[in-house]
């Protein structure tokens, strides 16, 4: 297999196959760093804060959230969003970067699966606490009951709970998978009884025979199919939550793609921010290159790129519809009362992903890591946005209302943020964030020997081929 | 140089080209006859398949030049052995552009009725023409500024076509890298042209038709016909290609590769249309569901027909790898989506542009035929004019061994 050398290596370093796994197993292996105790510490605060305001939900009731008549979405079902594709860039990487192959996604697939996970995991709390009954939350699932109650299947609330399921359950067997080679690599290498047993449960009796390897690939195969259409299904039907409505700036054929680009876009904005610390802390500058963040880059240029001639294609058809319903909703979001929620998202993800058609931008760690956190925030005001400017100003002026939140719905979002920084440096600790196993498959074709084994064969070639033209 | 890098356009071939060029001039020639002889049918038949036409193989040609222009930013090595396709339908554009400008003279001359939004008076509340929604999208869809925008379109697509190609040509003399540098420049400020003008000119050419009627999705739904049908015609070509014993590199691996593309792009024009068609029934808007009811109403075998043979029998078809690698089953299938694409076009144009009662019949099969032997000419006549292998191509070697 030949490798242009043109390509930029995606191992550096001169690694040899003994030297990757001492590097990617060791963090798992000593005594937390300090950085990591600080981390956990501040993540342990922000979840029992979390964990505080949920039961003063439930103890007080759903009325300790500023949610109105008019207003019957505001926070919970924006962070909900913003968790929910902040997950899917772990399966783009996962599923249509495998299938385009691109050989980068080895460096940090393993990082973003359990990223997607953990995102899934609370985004899903959002639905549970909104009902208001947290403990009664198997009424959303349909099944034979005593009480012949049946959820609404001609509602997409209902759709997105089969979505998000699937979803969940999908990831989470793609990534532990994935990781069973990886598992056997800690248990082989566990000095303490303890270890050994725990990784040796965890990775099933992986003893890496031809046999084991062939099935991991065929089951890997099939996974990855079945988590392509996920790419696409699950913000689709989250975005048909809104759009199936009839609510000017809700209802609109776009929502569907354009959702699953928004999604990409911040997904891929916390994988970088995730990345840039985990590969400088964890010492992975070797597996993790400026060509990894500058591809990654590339995704969210492209990714916000769309977003952006998604926002104009709306805001265009809103005035070509001729409907005045339209074209208020979307007068309201740019010089409403919300026309500042609205600007920091023009700006955060629009305009500043632009700047990294810059090739020095889009290799310079620094200028990367503060656009990730921009996207963030933008990506969490698109939603904002969204859902509250379009509900604030309703058809009936006398119920118009400017809605805020209190400190209990900013308190368990700060949660959700603790929930998925605590699993995030958990993860770190325990199982390698980088795909052992799949970073040595790429060693042959794309390690910086391999790229040098390839330019001398380009040059002796070129060499011996202007030999036979002088002879 | 090796003769089956070089391909010879026979003239038994041009023969062919120019018979069936010669029936769609006929049929045209024919059409235009009844239709001044009084035939008002046959005059909105002509107007309405000049422009399904236009669309359609406007649309092969513009998948082309987006197909090469993607594999440049993204890197693609393995398509690198078939690269001079895509390219040589990119050079059709300019052809395109003048059947646009057919239509174009015929809305300035009111030789047809297309475009309802260019009527007289239709912003004149006076007008007996007055239609209140029209008067607010006219500062849009009037007839200097839809003019400037398509010329705009067409002398800058034919830009980036062109000079992709010089760069492409040079690099087979000079080797190295700075005409792949310079490629990928030009082929990233296209995207980002192609990402605007790609929606705007379906907005212009197909959406004004229903002036009534808005989608916000209707851009990149359309664009998913254009690039699904476009990868359809590079296996074609391909295929043909390799049946006279050219491109010998191409292997199953690379049509293994271009089916997937089929594939999943079969696939990815289901979901747009799904999302479009779904979120319109459910929500019931009278102004949004109009469009698909006079569809349903008045065609509905065209447009159950459509969803069968673009995605129903893509997607089963090319399910197994096997039938990806098999050049039989590869082009069958390539021609079916082709055609379901063509309908997709007709049906987007038609109920609009000459209301319910439209049929389809030997006129628009003569004329289809005539533009499709034109565009078969230009395409092979431009497979001639360099070599059918881009060898100096930085990831030629790469594509040579490609494996999937």
């Amino acid at each position: 297999m030949f490798v242009s050398p043109i390509r930029e290596p995606l191992i550096t370093g001169n690694k040899d196959y003994h030297q990757i796994t001492e590097d990617i197993a060791r963090p798992t292996e000593g005594r937390p760093q300090i950085g990591w105790i600080i981390g956990m510490g501040i993540a342990q605060v922000a979840l029992l804060l979390g964990v505080f305001m949920m039961l003063w939900t439930i103890w007080y009731g759903i009325g300790t959230w500023n949610l109105n008549r008019t207003v019957g979405w505001g926070w919970d079902i924006t962070n909900f969003v913003w968790w929910i594709g902040i997950g899917h860039a772990g399966t783009l990487i996962s599923a249509i970067l495998l299938l385009f192959r691109q050989k980068w996604r080895t460096g940090v697939n393993r990082a973003a699966e359990a990223m997607t996970i953990f995102a899934v995991l609370c985004a899903a709390l959002y639905p549970g606490i909104h009902m208001g009954r947290l403990w009664v939350p198997f009424y959303i699932f349909p099944y034979p009951n005593t009480r012949a109650v049946w959820p609404n299947f001609d509602s997409p609330l209902l759709w997105d709970v089969f979505a998000i399921s699937t979803y969940f359950t999908v990831s989470l067997l793609f990534w532990y998978i994935g990781l069973i080679p990886d598992l056997a690599t800690l248990r082989d290498r566990a000095k303490s009884t303890l270890r050994k047993n725990i990784y040796k449960a965890l990775s099933f009796g992986w003893r890496g025979s031809a046999k084991q390897w062939q099935r991991f690939e065929s089951i890997s195969l099939v996974l990855a199919g079945l988590a392509t259409p996920l790419v696409l299904s699950v913000h689709t039907i989250v975005s048909f939550d809104f759009a199936t409505s009839v609510i000017p700036g809700w209802h609109t054929t776009i929502f569907p793609p354009y959702f699953v680009a928004g999604a990409i876009f911040s997904g891929f904005a916390m994988v970088l921010t995730l990345m840039i610390i985990t590969r400088k802390i964890l010492h992975l500058e070797d597996y993790i290159t400026i060509g990894h963040i500058e591809s990654m880059n590339k995704v969210i240029i492209l990714t916000g790129s769309i977003v952006g001639i998604a926002y104009t294609t709306e805001l265009f058809v809103a005035w070509y519809s001729g409907n005045i319903y339209e074209q208020y909703a979307f007068l309201n979001r740019a010089m409403g009362p919300y026309a500042w929620a609205y600007w920091i998202m023009m700006t955060c993800n629009v305009f500043s992903p632009q700047l990294m058609w810059i090739k020095k931008l889009r290799r310079n760690l620094v200028a990367t890591f503060i656009l990730s956190i921009i996207i963030n925030i933008g990506m969490w005001f698109e939603r904002f946005v969204i859902i509250v400017t379009s509900l604030h100003r309703d058809f009936l002026p006398s119920s118009w209302t400017y809605y805020v939140p209190t400190f209990v719905e900013v308190g368990i979002f700060i949660g959700t943020l603790g929930i998925f920084f605590t699993l995030f440096l958990l993860f770190a600790r325990t199982f390698p964030v980088i795909a052992i196993a799949e970073v040595k498959s790429i060693w042959r074709t794309s390690s910086n020997q391999a790229i040098e084994k390839f330019q001398q064969q380009e040059e002796a070639e070129a060499a011996a081929e202007k030999e036979t033209a002088t002879v | 140089m090796n003769m089956s890098e070089h391909f010879q356009f026979t003239s038994g071939q041009k023969r062919n080209a120019f018979i069936l060029m010669g029936i769609g001039a006929l049929t045209l020639v024919i059409g235009i006859i009844m239709a001044l002889s009084g035939n008002h049918t046959m005059q909105e038949k002509i107007w309405t398949g000049i422009l399904t036409n236009n669309m359609f193989f406007l649309g092969l040609s513009l998948a082309g030049l987006f197909f090469i222009a993607v594999n440049y930013i993204g890197y693609g090595g393995w398509y690198v052995t078939v690269k001079r396709i895509p390219e040589a339908m990119s050079m059709f554009i300019p052809y395109m552009g003048v059947g646009m400008l057919v239509i174009l003279i015929g809305l300035w001359a009111h030789w047809h009725h297309i475009y309802h939004w260019a009527a007289e008076g239709i912003a004149d509340p006076n007008s007996p023409n007055y239609d209140r929604l029209i008067a607010g999208k006219v500062s849009y869809l009037n007839k200097p500024f839809f003019t400037i925008r398509i010329i705009a379109y067409f002398a800058i697509w034919t830009f980036f076509a062109y000079s992709l190609r010089r760069l492409s040509i040079q690099e087979d003399q000079l080797g190295g890298v700075s005409q792949y540098n310079k490629s990928k420049v030009l082929a990233a400020v296209f995207l980002i042209f192609f990402g605007i003008t790609s929606s705007s000119m379906s907005w212009d050419f197909v959406m004004s038709i229903d002036s009534h009627w808005y989608s916000t999705l209707f851009g990149w739904y359309t664009f998913s016909t254009l690039f699904v049908s476009g990868i359809a015609a590079i296996i074609l070509f391909t295929i043909f290609l390799k049946s006279k014993g050219y491109l010998p590199q191409v292997n199953q691996e690379h049509l293994h590769d271009l089916g997937k593309f089929m594939f999943a792009f079969s696939v990815f024009w289901a979901y747009l249309w799904f999302s479009q068609f779904m979120l319109i029934w459910y929500a019931n808007i009278g102004e949004a569901t109009a469009y698909f009811k006079a569809r349903l109403d008045h065609y509905p075998f065209l447009f159950y027909m459509i969803l069968v043979i673009n995605f129903v029998v893509p997607f089963f078809a090319l399910m197994t790898r096997n039938s990806k690698r098999q050049m039989g089953t590869l082009a069958t299938i390539a021609v079916i989506v082709l055609i379901g694409h063509w309908f997709d076009y007709f049906l987007m144009i038609i109920p609009g542009a000459t209301g319910n009662e439209a049929s389809f019949g030997i006129f628009e099969i003569g004329l289809t035929i005539g533009y499709a032997g034109l565009f078969l000419f230009v395409v092979l006549k431009e497979l001639t004019k360099t070599s059918l292998v881009a060898a100096k191509h930085p990831f030629f070697k790469e594509s040579l061994e490609h494996h999937t």
